[in-house]
This record gives structure tokens, sequence and C-alpha cells, in this order.
């Protein structure tokens, strides 16, 4: 087997040190016999390569066909240094970092994510990340719960589907209630006369999972007066290159999902959890904490701190069961991040935003289609004449896809049966943009 | 002798001092280059940013420097020996990052029309056939995001499965006091309180302590096998029948599943969930952290309860369940992760198998088993085991070889940096004393093992010679940094960067 560098000679002369007779001589305390899986014997890099490709070719790539497509994972240009630079070896093949002295160099990226992510959310602090946005919304729930001591938590209908039902799946066993409100197509929910001094926190989204941009001040106001956190979700941290963040709004706790700036989609996962929040509260965060120290020559350095939140030391007290979380993932977005700049960070949320505009201009003047959200960032629902998923199915048949149907979040409510979520990236181009408005005006006439 | 070492720069020959990116910004500059919207209608509702991010700027050549220095800092699996016990530092091969780069499996969205993505569900079948042929269990939930993850599904099922029966006044797990800490957190996640079992002094569960326990209110009992000492719970199928006699669930924790695969099946061992760390025995790249999968096989009673989503076969093909209630998932607990869970560690891992084929997943146990008692024999010639006989994965070792000489644990394994190689884990399992946990794993050669020992058994010998403590205590010596102030780090936390106006507002 091509990784495995023992020969036969190693093997019996390593076994003769050991003083057994063989191999299987080691796993004497296994059951007895030897079991029989049905399964391949080993392969070739090139017959690997062949097989993967296979399942490959039965997929349209994103890469192939027009893609309006968002929903929490959207498709951004990924610079051609951000792949080379994680795929180094020091990166790729280290473990978190336990041992300070040598792992400084994952530990800084850790330093520099965590200080991105803040002064995009405008929060003080943020953690070295969770596994997605959704399973960080359900980090940030529970820990609105321990701060407040309250176990009452109300989740907006703006919130990403998944967001809520992992939150509700997560936290079932440990908190009293969890109010999800019908989701909000039209923005239109009353959020603020809901609140009161029972709710840990009130979660909302914004964008919203409809593509709604929303001030969140008067809700964080109301909020704060029943002593109750306001959690916001970014799914598009895009956005936040032109859109006010939640942490100027009054937002206590900020998480969201990395993926659209780390790279492509890949299916969904694995993707990167953003978990920001208040320095005073920092006691109480799930996950990873990176910090700045001195070593013994007194120069800077880092390491990772208030370890005693953390299963590993707290055991069922801990803060969360998160170990593992997406270390390669947070490389990648603070990679781009930098690569971005300020500069670059602001340039790219406002080509998204003006190519958006102009999509939704375009697909509004379709007869039957109706852009729905007033202000978007880079994505918005729309209303069609006819069920949005067969319309999907049928544009992704001429090569166009078209946009997510909301159906495949909410089957059961059929009122959002013709809403479509559509959106525009700077790879989307006008000729895309035409494609999409002349294949939908054949589909729906 | 003269001190050439104190150099103007910082920097040390190829060792760089590196400062922040917020140490490098120049203003405007930045390393992407998009040209600016034609138009400028704005849809934002008045929530336009008001003043800028804070982002420092930096060009192309600088990133890539930046970021190539600071990778030069790390120790790696490429650079070097990583025998870090529980983690499973094997080689990761290029092949599987390669496979996850296709266009038609990296780029691809989690929600376009299925009819465009059966190759993906394809794909997520075969891995799941695998990994139900490899454990014997009938059904496997791929969705779980890393081992921590994966052993939250497994406890969800189970209460799931008790809730249905109507027997939910078990809220007891009992975890043997060696389980990593992720074991009784997510129990705790489950709403269960914990209980600790003790050891037999053999290094394994006390199997008369633990079916004493036993009773109306334990929920489940969860073993790690084989266990963190590096010990295969020969007990296993005994504990596992006396839990379902007492009406309760086993969990296997199977960080250490890399130790026994292509060797036993699960179901031997009477096990009703485990979840699998792709991420260690199937080879996927640690990342600095992540991200990891943890998929998590389930028994007949299990199954039902298993988190969406999940691929259903039906008349087109391939279909993915994703909502619990429905039909297809009538008896679903939920769902635990967004979309449909780390696709991309999952190309890794089937790359990873399909190359190893199942004669190589028995190679590759037999040849970490057999690196792990070679290490055990050889170091033990100065270091003192913690358990006489075979052991499986790795090797456990405990500071009784450093009494009286001033070193501790730490030291010593902060010594071995300097040698150039990655330390084991330290101070884990709770149950030994100083515990240096070395997991060597199949991908490192006889050389390399050779050259390791010879090493730590100097080391041993200069510790016990009793005049080198102060080299111990201050090591290591040759690294970017020499031993960092963690006690300062909590004391006055400093988790990010500021701006100079604020870090002087703060102070």
């Amino acid at each position: 087997m091509r990784y495995h560098p023992l020969t036969d000679a190693d093997r019996s002369s390593m076994l003769a040190t050991i003083g057994v007779e063989s191999v299987d001589a080691l796993f004497a305390e296994l059951p007895a016999g030897e079991p029989s899986f049905d399964l391949p014997n080993q392969q070739s890099e090139i017959n690997v390569e062949r097989a993967l490709n296979a399942f490959a070719k039965e997929n349209l790539s994103c890469a192939d066909a027009p893609s309006f497509l968002g929903a929490g994972n959207y498709r951004h240009h990924t610079p051609a240094s951000l792949d080379h630079l994680i795929q180094r070896g020091e990166f790729l093949t280290a473990y978190t970092p336990y041992q300070p002295e040598i792992s400084q160099g994952t530990l800084q990226t850790i330093y520099e994510f965590q200080s991105q992510v803040a002064l995009m959310m405008d929060m003080e602090v943020a953690n070295a990340s969770m596994y997605d946005g959704a399973t960080a919304c359900a980090e940030a729930a529970a820990m609105a719960c321990r701060v407040t001591k309250r176990s009452r938590v109300l989740m907006s209908g703006s919130v990403h589907p998944h967001y809520r039902d992992v939150t509700q799946t997560q936290l079932k066993h440990l908190v009293l209630d969890i109010e999800c409100l019908s989701p909000d197509p039209i923005g239109i929910e009353d959020l603020i006369g809901r609140v009161d001094d029972s709710l840990s926190c009130v979660v909302v989204q914004n964008p919203g999972f409809f593509g709604h941009l929303v001030d969140l001040t008067p809700l964080s106001e109301a909020c704060h007066a029943a002593g109750v956190l306001l959690v916001a979700c970014v799914a598009e941290p895009v956005s936040l290159g032109l859109v006010t963040p939640p942490g100027a709004m009054g937002a206590d706790i900020v998480v969201g999902e990395g993926q659209s700036l780390a790279g492509p989609a890949s299916f969904g996962g694995p993707g990167v959890g953003l978990f920001a929040t208040q320095e005073r509260f920092v006691r109480q965060m799930p996950g990873r904490l990176c910090g700045e120290t001195v070593d013994a020559d007194g120069r800077r350095g880092f390491v990772l701190t208030l370890s005693t939140r953390e299963q590993h030391i707290r055991r069922e007290k801990a803060t969360s069961n998160i170990c593992t979380n997406s270390g390669l993932i947070a490389l990648a977005f603070t990679i781009h991040m930098t690569l971005l700049g300020e500069a670059g960070f602001t340039r790219l949320a406002e080509v998204n935003h003006a190519n958006a505009v102009t999509l939704a201009n375009k697909l509004g003047a379709i007869k039957g289609v109706k852009v729905v959200p007033q202000a978007f960032f880079n994505e918005f629902s729309i209303t069609l004449p006819k069920p949005a998923a067969a319309v999907a199915e049928t544009l992704a048949q001429k090569g166009v896809l078209g946009g997510v149907p909301v159906s495949r979040f909410y089957p059961r409510y059929e009122e959002l049966e013709n809403v479509l979520l559509v959106t525009a990236t700077e790879l989307t181009t006008e000729g895309d943009m035409d494609l999409l408005v002349e294949s939908l005006t054949e589909v729906l006439s | 002798m003269t001190d050439y070492t104190n150099t103007t720069s910082g920097n040390r020959g190829l060792v760089f001092e590196e400062p922040l990116i917020f140490e490098l910004d120049s203003a405007d500059s930045t390393g992407v280059d998009l040209d600016a919207p034609e138009h400028d209608m704005d849809r934002l509702g008045g929530l336009r940013r008001r003043g800028p991010v804070g982002l420092p700027g930096l060009s192309e050549p600088e990133v890539v420097r930046h970021y190539t220095r600071l990778s030069q800092k790390n120790y790696s699996i490429d650079t070097g020996f990583y025998p870090l016990g529980s983690c499973t530092m094997k080689h990761n091969p290029r092949l599987n990052e390669k496979m996850a780069r296709l266009p038609g499996l990296g780029d691809i969205h989690p929600f376009q029309a299925e009819s465009t993505v059966q190759g993906a569900y394809q794909l997520m079948d075969t891995l799941a056939t695998w990994l139900k042929k490899l454990t014997g269990l009938p059904a496997v939930a791929l969705s779980p995001a890393a081992g921590a993850h994966g052993e939250l599904c497994g406890l969800m099922a189970i209460r799931a499965a008790h809730q249905a029966a109507g027997n939910d006044d078990r809220m007891v797990v009992l975890v043997p006091e060696s389980a990593h800490g992720t074991n009784p957190a997510t129990a705790a996640i489950c709403g269960y309180s914990v209980e600790s079992i003790p050891g037999n002094g053999n290094g394994r569960v006390d199997v008369d302590a633990l079916t004493a326990r036993l009773g109306p209110d334990i929920a489940a009992v969860m073993i790690t096998n084989p266990n963190t000492c590096g010990l295969f719970e020969n007990e296993a199928k005994v504990i596992a029948d006396a839990v379902h006699a007492a009406g309760a669930y086993f969990y296997m924790d199977g960080a250490n599943f890399n130790a026994i695969v292509g060797r036993v099946t699960l179901s031997e061992l009477g096990v009703d969930a485990m979840h699998i760390n792709l991420h260690k025995t199937f080879s996927t790249p640690h990342g600095g952290g992540g991200p990891g999968a943890g998929p998590t096989v389930l028994s007949d009673a299990l199954a039902p309860f298993a988190p969406v989503p999940f691929l259903v076969h039906d008349a087109n093909g391939l279909h993915m369940a994703e909502h619990a209630g429905d039909k297809d998932a009538p008896q679903s607990f939920g769902r635990m992760k967004g979309y449909h869970g780390q696709f991309g560690v999952f190309v890794r891992a089937l790359s990873y198998m399909m190359s190893l084929g199942i004669d190589g997943l028995r190679e590759a146990s037999g040849d970490a088993v057999l690196n792990a008692n070679y290490l055990r024999v050889r170091l033990s010639e100065e270091l003192t085991p913690s358990y006489d006989g075979i052991c499986m994965h790795e090797a456990l070792f405990d500071d009784r070889f450093l009494k009286g000489t001033g070193v501790s644990t730490l030291d010593f394994a902060k010594s071995m940096i300097d040698e150039g190689f990655h330390p084991p884990t330290m101070y884990f399992p709770l149950v030994v004393h100083g515990a240096l946990l070395m997991e060597p794993t199949e991908t490192e050669s006889k050389a390399t093992l050779d050259q390791y020992c010879e090493t730590v058994l100097a080391l041993a010998r200069k510790a016990k010679r009793g005049d080198a403590a102060e080299e111990f205590l201050s090591a290591p010596h040759l690294t970017p940094r020499r031993r960092l102030d963690e006690t300062q780090a909590a004391r006055k936390p400093v988790l990010r960067w500021k701006p100079e106006p604020l870090k002087h507002a703060a102070e």
C-alpha cells in the first residue's frame, strides 16, 4: 500500500523486538474469527481518480452553469493565492495548536481571524470558529440562556430555516421553550411586541432569509429594556462590506456562516461558524479562544486561552462539547479577508449589491414576477405565478441554476410555494442575467 | 563564546519575525481588484455602513509572504513525526485534496435541483455503504460535523428512543473516568447527569462497578474502545449485554476506531451507536483544528431516530429526506447541522477508503498497532509504561521514570521539541500520573521510529542523570518562541488586535 512505509522485513524485525509471532497476534484480545466485509481491495491512484471523476460528472457544477443560488451558501470568486496558501502542508497537516511553541503559525492566524470577525461584526470579541452558521446559532441561544439564567428563546421568521431547526434540536433538552415564528417572507412580523422579561434572547437574521435588510436598533433597545439579549445571524458576511453590522445596531451576540468568503460551497460543507460577542460575556462563550501573551524571552506570542470554559477541563459543566472546529476554513476566510482588505472588501460588497439591484430590476419587469423586499443586499425573494420548485427544475434542465425554491425548506407552507430566492454576486454577468430572464420568461409563458 | 544569534532584524536565518496583518497595513492596498460597479443604485434601505470596517490593506505578494512565513512556524505531519496520542496524525494523501477540488464535487451548491446532484448523492451513499459494512451496523447518520457532534447524534438518538418507549425517566449516563471530556459534556447537552465509572487497575473499565450501577435510571453507557489508555476493552460484549439487559443503550466512542478497522464488527461488540472521526481513521486533514466529520452508525433500535438529512432511494434515484416528521423521517430527532453535512470531508474520506480498500485498511490497523507496540517495548528500556502487555494503536507512559529528577512530563515533552519531534499527548488520560500518550500511526517508517526511540531514550537518561534539569525546565530553546506565559494570557485576556486609540481608551 503506497501510504504504508513498513516493509515485510521491517515487520518481522519489529515483531521479534516485541516478542510476538505475527501482526494478527497483537489483536488477540479482539473477538475470535475474521469478519467478512464484502468490500473491494486497494486501488491505484489512477483508478480512484477515475471512480471519483465518475461521481463528479453526474453533477451539474456551478462552474458550468450560471448560478443564482444562495439561501445561506454563496458562490464568490476565490483568489488563486488563497487555495495555494491553505494547501501548505504546515497549515493543512497540523493539529489543534496544543504546543504553542511549534504552532505560532496557526495561533497567529486564529488571532487575526478573531480580530477580523470582531471588526466586521462590530463586536468586542470573536472565537476561533464553530462548525457552521447553524450550529453557531444554536450555541448563541444556549449561551444567552446561561447569561440571562432564563430558558425561553424567540426565533424570528427571518432566520435561516436550518439555523432554526438546528437550534431547536440542540436546545431541546436544555431549554424550556423555543418559539419559532412563522416564516416571514414579507418582513412584517412584530418582534418588539413579543419581547418580555421571560425571554433569554430574540434571534434574528440580517439580511434575512428572504433577503430583507432591517434596522435592528429598535428591537435591540426593546430587548435590553427587558434584560433580553439580541442574537443576530449573518448568513452572508460579504454584506458587512456595505451594510451596518449587527454590533452597531445593539446585538449582544452575532453569529454567522463564513463559507461565502472561504471558498466554494462544496455542497454545503465544511463551512465555518462565526461567533462574536461582548467582552463581558467572554467566560460564557463556547469554543476555542486564542489570546496574546509573552514567551520566556518577553517576546509577543499567542496561546489558546480561557480553556476552563471547555470540555477537556470542565467536562459536563463546559459551555459546549465542541472540540474540533473549522480551523482550515477559518484560515481560508482570514486569508481572503486579508487579500481583500478594507478597499477590496467594500468594493466586493458594492459590486454584489449593484448586480443584485440590476437583476431585481430585470426580473421585476417580467410579467407575473414580483420582487418582494424593498431593501436587500445581494439576495432577494421573488414571487412567481406558479410553483417555484418546478420552475427551478425546468430552469436547471435548461442549464440555468435559477434560484432556490423556498418550498424546499417549508414544504408545509402553501403560501410559500411560489417563492424563489435569487442571488447575484460579483461572478454574475449581464449575460447570465439576460439568460435567466429569457429562460424564466419562457418557463412562465 | 560570542552569541551571534542576536540579529538586528530579529530574524534568525530562515526563522522570521512576522508582524500581525494590522501592523503591515498600507491604507488603500488590496490583493483583489474588482472593477467599480457601473451604477450606484442603492436599495439598502438606509442601512449603509457608516465609517470603515477597520481592515488593513495589503497587496497580494505581502499576503502570500505573510501566510507563508506563518506556516513555517508550525509543526505538521508533512514536516515530521507527530505522535500525538488520540489524535491519529497519519499522512494526508494529496489525492484526496485533488478530488475534493473537482468542480463537479467542490463547486456544487447544496440546494441545486436534486436532478443535478445525483453524483453527489451517489458519493454520499457509497461512503455510507463503506461505513456500514466496516462497522456491521445497519444505518449511518452522515451529517455530524466532528467527533463530539457525532456523540451528540448518538445520545440524541438514544434519548429519542427512550422517549418513544416511554422510558424518559432514565436520566443518567455512565462514563468511565478515563473518558475524553467531550463524553460528559455531550451527555449534559442531552439533559443527562453524568456518573463516572472507575477503572479496574489494568487500564480498563471496572466491569463489576459498572454492572452494579446499572438500573432503571440509566439511559446509556459511553465507552471508548480501544480506550484512551490505548487498550482494547476486552469485556465490551459482556458490558453491552449487561447494559441491554438493564434497558439502557451502549454508545461506543469511535475516536480510536483506526486501531481495529477491518478486524472486528461493532455488531459483534453489541454496539448501539458509534461515531467515526473521518479526520482520524480515514485521514482527512486536521487543518490546525478542523474541519472534521463524525458520521454516526446506529443499530436497528436507534436507526428510526436518526437526524435529517439522509438519503432515500426512490423512483427518480436518490432523494434527500430533509424534514423531521415527514413521511421519510417520521421519528427523526431533528436536524443537527446546516445543509448536508461535511461533504468536502466525505469526498476525501471516500478517496482514502477506495485507495486502501479492505486489505489496505486491515494493513493500516495492523501497522498502527505494530508501530505502537514497537515504541512501547523499545521505550520501556527507560520510560515507565502504565500497563503491562500488548497495547493497541497508542502506547501510554506515566512519569514514574522522572521521579526525583526535577523534570516534569511537561518539561520532558518540551525537550522533545528541540530534538525535532512533536511531543506526545501530555497529562491525558487523567487516570495515570503525568501521562505521555504516544500514537505513531501506520504511516511512519521503522527508521523514523528508531530515531525517535533513540532520542527519547537519550533524553530519559539525561533526565535521570540529574545534572541537566535546568535544560529541561527551560526547553524548548530552538523554536520561534520559547515557553509562553499561559497564566498571563488567561488573567488579562487580549483576544484581538485593537487600533491604538481604542487600546488607550481601554487602559
